[in-house]
């Protein structure tokens, strides 16, 4: 699989890749997508650089290591449902501000906090396991 | 939402909540933010387990609060995102769930303090203190729950952090253990998954409080046989009861001593917890119906785990089946299902959390000291630390429930309720347990403890922190077996709430249903 085409092109398409897992996240809201999902698409995009470039390439490229990401990642989901503990409100009801940044009305919610802390779950946890099995098929 | 034109109270709880009804949910939410901490942190051995103690200590007062709680207003519930029950998820509080989270919760502090000591540098690198933290996100959820999918999610993340823990420094022995471990759980798993599938395909609900009401009005017409027996299986297998017992000695003397001491004092309880919270609050009709069918298998148990205790030399392997024993105790009271056969199981797998978890953490004193755990090699215990000896003494008088310790009530309870139905056999039977265990542990002491070794021991230190949390727990049993009477009161008030659920039925559904 290691050619110079695949190479080349790799970082390329894993870009390509993240971007649209991050499109697909915010998306799930009200459309098909979401955090599950968008986690499994930028798991791929980091498994196709992994294949190309080495598993070292991609420790480098995420920076914390992958466990952490995930542990951040059910820290925050977490997190996203304590917060309607100051609203007198259950746990892990909706919460929503709209701030207005720059004339554009953005919605927030804390279920969009919750569902990027699945999405950290998921590219954490997968990423983890793909690159043990990418390591062992070395050894 | 406010200027949404539609009803939504029919659908949403509108009234704001009380923040002390938050303590239902925060003892798994605590440990799932506690444990991911603590996952972010993996590489700061030093830091883990002072975050780690200091978290489960929080843990302990949040389940006392919501003990206090719960003793002064009744269950209470919590509804998840506020959709209301039946749709939405439901945790609800009772006293049974929060005596046995309480209990738990007590374990696994003295665990993590035990652990400073028992788990070296590699145990920890590998993620003790997270797959605790985890572990314990699992149990307190499992306890605190009213919806039959969640419990199996939350027995899903406690049998994934025992998997962990059960494999913390990848021997193939451990592997070995590992995989039978796994294995049986896995099917009882599945078993408790595809039975609540045809739960839910016969009520249509998972809220347990919905299920006891649907049950109990259509109980001519749905088979509800089928499902009891399929959990009583189930669950039976969790508990480790006779015939589905073996994954237990298979498993539990390969891990690291503290990581087999939480799950002796946890995991087969939390089997318990779903068999009483099933058995007697949902299906308590079709309980009677089995009545027969369960008292044999507490019985084999018994008397099973009173023979394995006898007949194994590893101390680890004698303390498994003396578990085994107590879940014989529990499934007796079970198969009673008076007040007074409940509590007793109540009371017995409250009793045996405490005390099992303590001899466990004894039996790693004794390697550490002996350097073995083989009862034909071990011996002069009691001239090494007479302090040691004494405090191993108490716990194996307790778990042979000899009286003034806390297993001797739960026994006289089983055994008055079993005397009050006639059923002489069953008394005999956990009396003669009493007997065979007490055999089988005072040989332990007499050829560990009170043998002279056959040469001089190395003069090894008992680290305070390995200590500490043993007399702890010895005073927890000391105590509750010399002043029983508020516990007894409170796991009387506990099983009637378990027999009777109308108050639970009450919390989940505050309009009627």
């Amino acid at each position: 699989m290691n050619t110079l085409i695949f190479r080349t092109v790799a970082p390329f398409l894993t870009a390509l890749m993240v971007l649209f897992s991050l499109f697909v996240l915010l998306r799930g809201h009200n459309e098909p997508g979401g955090g599950f999902i968008g986690g499994l698409i930028a798991v791929s995009a980091l498994a196709i650089f992994g294949i190309a470039n080495g598993i070292a390439a991609v420790r480098r490229a995420l920076w914390f290591h992958p466990m952490a990401i995930s542990a951040f990642g059910l820290f925050i989901a977490c997190l996203a449902g304590l917060m309607s503990i100051f609203f007198a409100v259950p746990f892990m009801t909706g919460l929503w501000i709209t701030p207005v940044i720059l004339g554009v009305e953005i919605p927030l919610s804390s279920v969009m906090l919750f569902d990027t802390g699945v999405y950290l779950v998921v590219v954490g946890s997968i990423t983890s396991i793909a690159l043990a099995l990418e390591a062992g098929d070395d050894a | 939402m406010a200027e949404s034109p539609a009803d939504l109270s029919a659908a949403l709880l509108m009234t704001p909540v009380p923040t002390a009804d938050w303590l239902v949910v925060l003892p798994p939410a605590w440990c799932i933010l506690a444990g991911a901490v603590l996952l972010m942190l993996r590489k700061s051995l030093h830091l883990q387990a002072w975050l780690a103690v200091p978290a489960l200590a929080i843990l302990v007062v949040l389940d006392g609060l919501l003990l206090r709680h719960v003793l002064a207003n009744g269950p209470v519930t919590m509804v998840m995102g506020r959709w209301l029950p039946p749709f939405g998820i439901a945790f609800t509080a009772d006293l049974a769930g929060v005596l046995f989270a309480l209990a738990g919760a007590v374990v696994a502090l003295a665990g993590a303090v035990y652990a400073l000591a028992d788990i070296d540098g590699s145990a920890r690198r590998y993620g003790f203190y997270p797959f605790l933290l985890l572990l314990m996100a699992g149990v307190s959820g499992a306890f605190l729950t009213g919806d039959v999918f969640n419990l199996y999610v939350w027995f899903e993340v406690l049998l994934i952090a025992s998997f962990g823990l059960i494999t913390l420094g990848s021997e193939p022995r451990q592997i070995d253990g590992a995989i039978k471990y796994a294995f049986l759980n896995l099917i009882a798993t599945t078993l408790f998954l595809v039975t609540t599938g045809y739960l839910y395909g016969i009520f249509g609900t998972l809220n347990m409080a919905d299920i006891a009401v649907k049950a109990a009005a259509g109980r001519d017409s749905l088979p509800l046989m089928t499902l009891a027996t399929l959990y009583l299986l189930a669950f039976g297998m969790k508990a480790a009861a006779f015939p589905v017992n073996f994954w237990l000695p298979a498993s539990y003397h390969t891990p690291r001593i503290v990581v087999a001491a939480l799950f002796a004092g946890l995991l087969t309880k939390v089997g318990i917890y779903a068999l009483l919270r099933t058995l007697i609050m949902l299906f308590p009709v079709e309980r009677e119906e089995l009545s027969f069918v369960i008292a044999l298998a507490g019985t084999a148990t018994m008397i099973v785990g009173a023979l394995g205790a006898l007949g194994n030399s590893d101390i680890r392997r004698v303390l498994g089946y003396v578990v085994i024993s107590g879940i014989g105790v529990m499934l007796a009271g079970l198969s009673l299902g008076s007040p007074g056969g409940v509590g007793g199981a109540i009371f017995y797998a409250l009793h045996s959390m405490v005390v099992m978890t303590a001899l466990y953490m004894a039996a790693g004193l004794v390697g550490r000291l002996a350097g073995s755990f083989d009862l034909n090699r071990l011996g002069g215990l009691y001239g090494r630390s007479a302090l040691f000896s004494a405090l191993s003494l108490v716990l194996f008088f307790a778990a042979s429930g000899l009286p003034p310790f806390s297993g001797f009530w739960p026994k006289v309870m089983v055994a008055k309720a079993a005397l009050d139905i006639g059923a002489w056999w069953l008394v005999a039977a956990v009396f003669l347990t009493g007997f065979l265990v007490t055999i089988a542990l005072g040989r332990v002491f007499a050829l560990a403890y009170w043998r002279p070794a056959p040469e001089p021991l190395p003069a090894t230190a008992i680290p305070a922190s390995l200590l500490l949390p043993l007399a702890v727990l010895m005073a927890l049993t000391v105590a509750f077996g010399l002043f029983p009477e508020a516990l007894l009161s409170t796991i009387q008030a506990a099983a009637q709430g378990l027999s009777d659920p109308s108050a639970y039925i009450g919390s989940v559904f505050p309009g009627g249903t």
